[in-house]
Parts: C-alpha cells; structure tokens; sequence
C-alpha cells in the first residue's frame, strides 16, 4: 500500500510514464488507484511521430499492469518521509504474523 | 477503496482509443466497465496504421479482457479524426496487406535482436510478444 500512497501525494504534478512498449507519456498526474492504474490529464506523447493514434487524445487511464516507469519530478517527492514511511512499513511487515 | 470505478467512471458513455497489448487500436463508446478494466465498446471501429497509411475497419461491439488493455484515452471532440501527417487513408484490404508485411518484418527483427541480447545473457522483457 505504501506505493499507492506515495504516489497520492503527487496527484496534480507533472510526470512521465514510459508503458513497456516504450510509448513515453507525459500528462499531469490526476489519480492512481490500488493496482496503480493512473491517470492523466492534458497528455503529450513524446516522440509523436511515431504514434499518430495519441493526437487527438487529451486525457488517458493507463493500466498499471503496462508501466514500466515513472518519471517525477524531484522537487515533489519528498526523500526523508519516503524513507520513514518505507522503515515503517518494512517494520510493520516484519512483526506481522505469518 | 475502489478507485478504479472512480477512475472508469468519468469515461463512460464518452468516445475513446482503446490500445491493447497486442498493438491494435479500437476507437468506439464506452458502455460497461469493471475493476479489472474489463471494457465494454459499442460501435467500434479498429484504425490500422502502416507505414504512411491507415484504414478503418467497422467491428461493431467489442468485449476486452482487462489484462488485454494498455491505455484508454478520451478523444478530444475538437482534435476528433484528425490524422497527423503524412498518414492518408487508404482502403482496409491495402492497409492490411502492408501491415501484415511491416508485422513479419518487426517480428524478425524482434527476434534477431532477442537472440543477441541472450548470447549475452539478458532475458527479454515480453518473450516474443510483438508490442506496437
């Protein structure tokens, strides 16, 4: 869970996703859910040429099983309570009982 | 929790791209939805891009397995039918030939670069799935 936090905290920020037939979209984050399917909104595609069929599109829902990575921008995350919200949950996990 | 719904729900009754896992592109309503992404689409059609062409085939109602889906984009109504350049349509028995063609080429290709990446001992991301 401690992803789809995380990445509540960069709705409405610029990012760029990259799905794993290399298609890079770069769109404002508008929401992600638990699997991680994200949306964005006011979307480009880099490398446009290559794929016509995003022209006339303004927002996409991505499934999140196809990405294959997101770009941030760094200035949103922010390190210290990712790192602290990671030790907790690694914490967390280790005391569960199995 | 279930903010997938959320997510479909805007979407709904609203004309958009399908892109699927196998590179094919619907364009058509969204009518029915589940968590999975499970869709269904009335009134699609599949547009094939090829080299500088592309065709438009009617198909009607279509029903996609969620894992099948790649991206779901709503189409701008202002941007609705533009087609950049240099593609021009073409009829769908042309179209379909040269992309058959343009897809046996990218597969050898594919497969080629596939075995080299294992002569140096990388495993292939999608095995021999052909992802446009």
């Amino acid at each position: 869970m401690l992803f789809f936090s995380f990445f509540k905290t960069l709705v409405d920020q610029e990012v760029v996703v990259e799905l794993k037939n290399d298609i890079s979209i770069k769109g404002t984050l508008k929401s992600v859910d638990q699997y991680l399917n994200i949306k964005l909104d006011d979307i480009g595609v880099l490398e446009e040429v290559r794929y016509p069929h995003m022209s006339s599109v303004k927002n996409v829902f991505i499934r999140g099983s196809v990405v294959r990575y997101v770009h941030l921008p760094a200035a949103a995350v922010d390190t210290a309570l990712l790192e602290d919200a990671t030790r907790r949950e690694a914490e967390q996990q280790a005391t569960k009982p199995r | 929790m279930f903010t997938t719904a959320a997510q479909l729900l805007d979407l709904t009754d609203k004309k958009l791209l399908l892109v699927l896992r196998d590179g094919r592109k619907l364009i058509g309503v969204l009518r029915s939805w589940d968590q999975f992404a499970n869709l269904m689409l009335q009134e699609t059609v599949e547009r094939i891009y090829t080299k500088d062409v592309y065709a438009d085939i009617q198909r009607g109602i279509y029903i996609v397995r969620g894992e099948n889906v790649l991206l779901l984009g709503e189409i701008d109504l202002d941007k609705d039918d533009y087609i950049p350049e240099p593609y021009r349509k073409a009829s769908p028995e042309e179209v379909h030939q040269l992309h058959l063609k343009e897809m046996q080429e990218s597969k050898r290709s594919d497969k080629t670069r596939q075995s080299k990446l294992k002569e140096l001992g990388f495993e292939v991301e999608h095995n021999g799935e052909i992802l446009l």
